[in-house]
């Protein structure tokens, strides 16, 4: 899925990482520091993000890309402030994992490995989590919810939610 | 500015405050002159990279410098030329701590003699081997030894720039580095005329970004240079042209800890310890079913036995000892008939393993050998950076096969194909993650070969590791408590109260949770 | 000068030679994959990736690079021993292990390094099956086919992107097996900066890069009711023969006429006309700008690949290269309306079919610029060896050809138009052309040799009445960017600069049969070439009757209202990145 990244939005962050391109653009090597730089601000690495840093440290965009995508440390997509992870390893498998997986993802209409564009939500399939016995499991954050069931995969997505909700109203 | 007669004086002074907290702390005793870490655990123990790790205060350079810091920079700043300095670091036979072993004067000697206006000096402090710790202990511990070490090395080979490429999983070693830098520049120890010499060292940092091949050094090389940290096919050594194809030194943290110890106090005494080519100590991260796991430090040659019972006590729970992995994915299995081999490059070299970085993971009876290499693979395959044909293809194919061996799907010949791919892998790869990655297999099929027959041709797991040859049944112990049949995911145990229950194989998981709750180990595996 | 053995052999080498060269020097085989060197065009591919070349030096464990590894004195090589040879062949069936295999439909079938490695090894069985790195094809642009799923990794793209064209497109993306070669963002390839040289397709060893192919587009064409007209190019003539086996650098112009009017076209034409037309409209615009203070200097403009370059890399200056349309483009307006209107049809009745050394020239033929309503300048290009192909499918016995004619009115040329096909040729064409209409002499000597051969950049000052006018040439995109940085920072004086973007000009074009890593071949093609100008009566662009009569019956004044409507053409900016 491809994420809109709001540059009105970051310009505080922006600026932040374009101070610091521009103070460090003659140190020889610089381009990994300033991937580094720009992964803790955002949290990701963003097309636009990169493509300022290539036109930022006059790189071509392709080796900006080609390194970024090179080590771990770096990653495109940013996280939701929920990240439901759900448990497809074998024992919750044969429990129905999978079918839990397909809800979570209609509900929220993106894949697995990705965040819905406001930032709420994101969905990361994990292996045995080693809570077999209470098969499926399915992981929010550090909520573990046991023996889940397709029904009950939309109230407990509704509870975050509501939580953002009421923060917002606060 | 600090000079070298205000750094005795201050290391005199210092001496005395730090022997009283340390003493009032109950931590240590002083042999022969030297403050050492008290109890049986450091008793077999020579400590020289970790000599003040758990002594000092990281944090504080006064503390390093009152157990002599920063002395063998002054007085060899002072006092010494630069190939004076690498003949004493030849002398000592110093062998890089890094994984290789290479001679480490006659590495500083080739930078020495190639001439050129600018020069680097690296710390290597990726240390990304899973399971291997020390450098970051040193780092967190003693960062002023690796500064001092790399200043030193700096006016060997005549570099006035050093980096420390350390990994950004270690924050707090970088925050160590961070202060520890500004501490000894603001001391003199560091940055422009150092000592008041005329003798320029700076260090810059650089954080590691999660690529386990960056710790090869040319990938570093062209990591710092901000590229894709992909090895260098070498044409010409590190030392004539590295960095920005200039002369460059690259070293691991451990072996620059060593420089101004040596320095100290000699190069004789240095050789004392240790065999005769392969001098001093080695620091092994210890881990795995043993008693006692941490970090020791023992001179070379101390029989991997001794490490393991004597300083490790022995193997956890009182299980029998199958095999000690040394090496870290590099490294290679040492079944438990070859405990005695004295533990220096030479010697486990000739058994298929290496030191490597100093990882040692001690394996007992309920390890599965093919998994370990399978364990091992699954790492190196996901770290290949993919440049060359056969550890990009080839650590693949071994993986996939060794995956068909332990779920039972192999058949005799890929046992034969893993051993050629294998060893083609070995003879042809561009850089050492290639090199060595086939040493846990090729060492597994050496020493455990019987083990990966019984895999292929019996479909059976002698360890009870592989998931998909392992089955849980229930013997006459049990009780009928019905415990498992309440974890049991789908559903598969039956039985009445109180009698012996059953698993219907078809549809049992195998996911062991029947095995982990029964109150009676009524539930067998295997 | 370093002494080793390889087999047993003595051989002295220069230093900093490597395994591989001494080897060739006692002819010592030694198969190669991922390395590349030409040094004409100081590209230097040695990644030393493949591992293919592995050999065994005495006393040492490990097998080393013969591509890359530098000999050293006392060496003693052994290419033939059974460990070595193991290798390579463990080696070359882990490739094949990650590879589709499907030879029998692959764009590279019978060209394919990766191929005759197999063959030459014998290898009969995918002897360790596996998962295979697959990726969707990029059919995106109309240039260039990107299937990753057969690349090696060899890294030969990249250098060519990167090192000589400095478009810097291609970059490895991800690690480990996953690894892939790609455009930022894995971006399909026309929303990239891609010039569409296809310089990256003519060194790819394998098919994971190759040409949009066109060849049913063609038969389609001349199987519809339409009129079906073919026009081809300078450097197609010296280097189509090479398919069918003929000795390179061979002259094929009437067989290939002959040829084509078998396919079934309904006109042949010649480029070469085109050429000749630009050249006239190309030394008026230098002439204008010359005597009128215009912006100097003038850049030549018939590249696509290079066209599309300055456009993304120097979109401030787009007011200096000329505004001609390149020479099939300006035979496609003619064949819409001269031609159209002298035969009694309808542009839309007609179909123009280039064939041409370069598949930029298939991203050309889209550009809105160059259509006249619905109907574009040229319909469908093809490349030589897609020609080739044509010719094959139809069985015909090509070598055995009788030479044709090309047909008229566009068929008649000169030997200007036919050095367009070499680095320095177009420019070379102008000036005859320019010094006979500025000085109104005749210009005795037309061979200007300082403009001819594979140097990256030639410069030539050439007195024309009195006046000198600089001269500048380049091949190769990454020279092109240093002659603009230049002119861009106001150190360069020059009058006029011929730019193309393949190296050797289009003699070397992605569309021509593979060199395989053997530049001696372009020299070849060029020495066709300058041959053919040799031989012919006619060598100036403006003393082309035909030319003339064009002008007479239908275009008017040279640069003027009707030529500009129909042979000139502009430029957008695009994004630099
Ligand atoms: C894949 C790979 C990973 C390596 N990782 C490290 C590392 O994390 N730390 C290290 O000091 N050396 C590492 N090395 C060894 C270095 O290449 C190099 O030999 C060493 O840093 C040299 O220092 P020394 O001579 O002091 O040992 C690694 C080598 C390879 C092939
Ligand atoms: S051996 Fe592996 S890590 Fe080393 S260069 Fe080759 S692919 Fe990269
Ligand atoms: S192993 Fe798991 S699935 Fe099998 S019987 Fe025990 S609890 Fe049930
Ligand atoms: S938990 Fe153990 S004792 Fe209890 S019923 Fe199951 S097998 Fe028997
Ligand atoms: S790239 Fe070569 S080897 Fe691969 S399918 Fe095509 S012709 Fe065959
Ligand atoms: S070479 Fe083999 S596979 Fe290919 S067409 Fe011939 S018979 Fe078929
Ligand atoms: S066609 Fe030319 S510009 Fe485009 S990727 Fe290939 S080499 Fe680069
Ligand atoms: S696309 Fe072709 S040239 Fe490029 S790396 Fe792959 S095989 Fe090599
Ligand atoms: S030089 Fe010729 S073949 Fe190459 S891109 Fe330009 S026009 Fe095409
Ligand atoms: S399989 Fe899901 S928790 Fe173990
Ligand atoms: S040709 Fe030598 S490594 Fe590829
Ligand atoms: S193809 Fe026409 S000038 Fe090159």
């Amino acid at each position: 899925m491809d994420f809109k990244f709001d540059i009105e939005k970051n310009m505080e962050k922006v600026r932040c990482l374009e101070t610091f391109i521009e103070k460090n653009r003659q140190v020889p090597g610089v381009l990994i520091p300033v991937l580094q730089e720009a992964q803790g601000l955002f949290g990701y690495l963003a097309r636009e993000v990169m493509e300022i840093i290539a036109r930022g440290l006059d790189v071509p965009v392709s080796k900006v890309f080609g390194v970024a995508t090179y080590y771990t440390q770096f990653t495109f997509m940013p996280k939701g402030e929920n990240d439901i992870s759900i448990c497809l390893g074998t024992a919750c498998y044969v429990k129905g994992a999978q079918e839990i997986l397909e809800e979570v993802q209609n509900i929220l209409g993106i894949k697995d490995g990705e965040t819905t564009p406001d930032l709420k939500f994101s969905i990361t399939s994990t292996r045995c989590v080693g809570d077999c016995s209470l098969a499926p499991v399915v992981l929010v954050n550090d909520d573990i919810y046991p023996n889940v069931n397709k029904k009950e995969v939309k109230d407990i997505i509704a509870k975050y939610k509501v939580e953002v909700e009421c923060y917002d109203h606060l | 500015m600090i000079t070298y007669e205000k750094l005795v004086q201050m290391s005199l002074e210092q001496r005395a405050i730090l022997e009283e907290r340390l003493l009032k702390e109950d931590k240590i005793e002083i042999k022969d002159g030297f403050i050492v870490l008290k109890g049986d655990y450091y008793k077999e123990q020579i400590r020289i990279a970790l000599k003040n790790c758990g002594i000092i205060d990281p944090g504080n350079i006064e503390e390093y410098i009152a157990l002599d810091g920063y002395k063998s920079l002054a007085r060899a700043l002072i006092e010494e030329t630069p190939i004076k300095i690498i003949e004493q670091i030849s002398e000592s036979n110093l062998r890089g701590r890094g994984g290789a072993g290479f001679p480490t004067g006659r590495k500083w000697n080739e930078a020495y003699k190639t001439l050129s206006d600018q020069k680097y000096f690296i710390c290597n402090a990726d240390e990304g081997d899973p399971g291997a710790f020390m450098d970051r202990s040193i780092l967190e511990n003693d960062p002023h030894s690796v500064l001092e070490g790399m200043a030193i090395g700096g006016y060997a080979i005549g570099s006035n720039q050093g980096y420390i490429y350390v990994r950004a999983e270690y924050p707090m070693a970088v925050k160590k580095l961070r202060i520890a830098i500004k501490q000894a520049k603001e001391y003199g120890l560091l940055g422009d005329n150092i000592l008041g010499t005329g003798f320029n060292f700076d260090i810059e940092l650089r954080l590691g970004s999660g690529a386990f091949v960056c710790g090869e050094g040319t990938a570093l090389i062209e990591s710092i240079e901000g590229k894709r940290g992909m090895p260098r096919n070498k044409k010409a050594r590190t030392s004539h042209k590295g960095l920005y194809q200039q002369p460059t030194i690259l070293n691991n943290v451990e072996t620059i800890a060593c420089v101004p110890v040596i320095l100290q106090r000699g190069t004789e005494w240095f050789k004392n310890i240790g065999t005769e080519k392969s001098t001093g100590t080695k620091v092994f991260a210890l881990v795995g079913k043993v008693e006692k796991a941490g970090l020791v430090e023992v001179p070379m040659g101390m029989p991997l036995r001794n490490i393991i019972n004597d300083i490790g006590g022995g193997v956890q729970d009182g299980k029998a000892l199958k095999a000690v992995q040394t090496g870290g994915p590099s490294g290679g299995c040492i079944p438990v008939s070859l405990m005695d081999t004295p533990v220096d490059f030479e010697s486990l070299d000739k058994i298929g393993s290496i030191i490597g970085s100093g990882g040692m993971v001690v394996m007992d009876e309920n390890t599965c050998m093919v998994d370990i290499a399978r364990f091992f693979l699954e790492f190196t395959v996901d770290e290949s950076c993919g440049k060359c044909t056969p550890c990009r293809v080839g650590n693949k194919r071994m993986l996939e096969i060794l995956t068909m061996i332990t779920n039972g799907t192999a058949e005799l010949h890929h046992i034969e194909d893993l051993k050629e791919i294998a060893e083609v892998i070995a003879e042809t790869s561009l850089c050492g993650l290639g090199q060595t990655a086939p040493n846990p297999v090729l060492s597994t099929l050496n020493y455990f070969y019987d083990e990966y027959l019984t895999h292929v041709k019996d479909k059976k797991c002698p360890a009870g590791v592989c998931q998909a040859l392992i089955t849980y049944s229930i013997d006459e112990k049990c009780i009928g408590c019905t415990k498992c049949v309440k974890v049991c995911p789908t559903s598969c145990i039956s039985g009445n109260k109180k009698e012996q229950h059953e698993i219907d194989q078809n549809l049992c998981v195998v996911c062991g949770a029947c095995f982990e709750i029964c109150p009676v180990s009524a539930i067998r595996k295997g | 000068m370093i002494k080793l053995t390889i087999n047993d052999k003595e051989v002295s080498v220069p230093e900093g030679s490597t395994i591989l060269d001494a080897a060739k020097q006692l002819k010592i085989k030694i198969p190669t994959l991922c390395h590349m060197s030409l040094y004409d065009i100081q590209f230097f591919n040695q990644s030393a990736s493949c591992r293919v070349c592995v050999v065994e030096q005495e006393g040492r464990n490990n097998l080393l690079p013969a591509c890359a590894t530098p000999v050293s004195e006392g060496m003693k090589i052994r290419t033939d021993t059974k460990k070595a040879i193991r290798a390579r062949r463990t080696i070359v069936e882990l490739l094949l292990s990650d590879h589709p295999n499907d030879c029998l439909i692959c764009a590279k079938n019978g060209d394919c390094e990766l191929q005759k490695i197999a063959a030459d090894l014998g290898i009969r069985e995918i002897k360790y099956p596996g998962e295979i790195a697959t990726f969707p094809t990029d059919n995106s642009s109309k240039s260039i086919v990107r299937n990753m799923t057969k690349c090696i990794l060899c890294k030969r793209c990249e250098t060519m992107c990167s090192s000589i064209q400095t478009v810097d497109v291609l970059t490895e993306i991800g690690r480990g097996f996953d690894t892939v070669m790609g455009a930022a963002f894995n971006l399909p390839m026309d929303e990239t900066t891609c010039t569409f040289c296809g310089q990256c397709l003519a060194v790819c060893p394998t098919g994971a890069l190759s040409e949009v192919n066109n060849v049913s587009k063609v038969w389609d064409a001349i199987n519809s009711d339409k009129v079906v007209i073919v026009q081809t190019a300078p450097a197609v003539r010296v280097a189509l023969g090479e398919e069918f086996g003929m000795e390179v650098g061979s002259l094929v112009t009437g067989k290939m006429v002959g040829a084509l009017r078998r396919i079934g076209f309904d006109r042949v034409f010649d480029t070469d006309f085109a050429a000749d037309l630009t050249i006239i409209e190309e030394a008026s615009e230098l002439i204008h700008r010359i005597q009128h203070g215009g912006k100097l200097p003038m850049l030549t403009s018939c590249c696509p690949a290079w066209v599309k370059f300055f456009e993304h890399q120097f979109s401030d200056m787009l007011d200096i290269p000329s505004s001609c349309k390149s020479p099939h483009e300006m035979f496609g307006a003619l064949s819409k309306t001269y031609f159209a209107e002298k035969m009694g049809l309808k542009a839309e009745d007609i179909i123009v079919v280039s064939v041409m050394p370069c598949v930029a020239k298939k991203y050309e033929a889209a550009r809105p610029e160059l259509s006249e309503g619905s109907s574009s300048d040229v319909d469908i290009v093809i490349t030589t060896r897609e020609l080739a192909l044509m010719i094959k499918e139809a069985s015909i016995d090509f070598e055995n050809l009788d030479d044709k004619e090309f047909d008229n009115p566009l068929g008649e040329s000169t030997g200007a138009s036919v050095i367009f096909g070499a680095t320095g040729g177009v420019i070379e064409a102008t000036l005859r052309t320019a010094y006979e209409f500025l000085t109104g002499k005749t210009l005795e000597n037309v061979e200007f040799s300082s403009l001819r051969g594979m140097q990256g950049i030639k410069e030539a000052t050439i007195d024309i009445n009195g006046m000198s006018i600089n001269i500048a040439v380049s091949h190769g995109l990454g020279n092109a960017r240093h002659l603009l940085e230049k002119i861009r920072s106001g150190k360069a004086n020059y009058h006029a600069i011929e730019i193309m973007a393949c190296p050797g000009g289009c003699i070397g074009g992605a569309g021509q049969p593979f060199h395989h890593g053997d530049l001696s071949i372009l020299d070849k093609r060029m020495n066709g070439l300058y041959k053919e100008d040799r031989g012919k009566t006619l060598r100036k662009s403006h003393e082309n009757p035909m030319i003339k009569k064009l002008y007479d019956e239908f275009l008017g004044e040279p640069y003027g209202e009707k030529a500009h409507e129909l042979l000139h053409t502009t430029y957008v900016a695009r994004k630099k990145i």
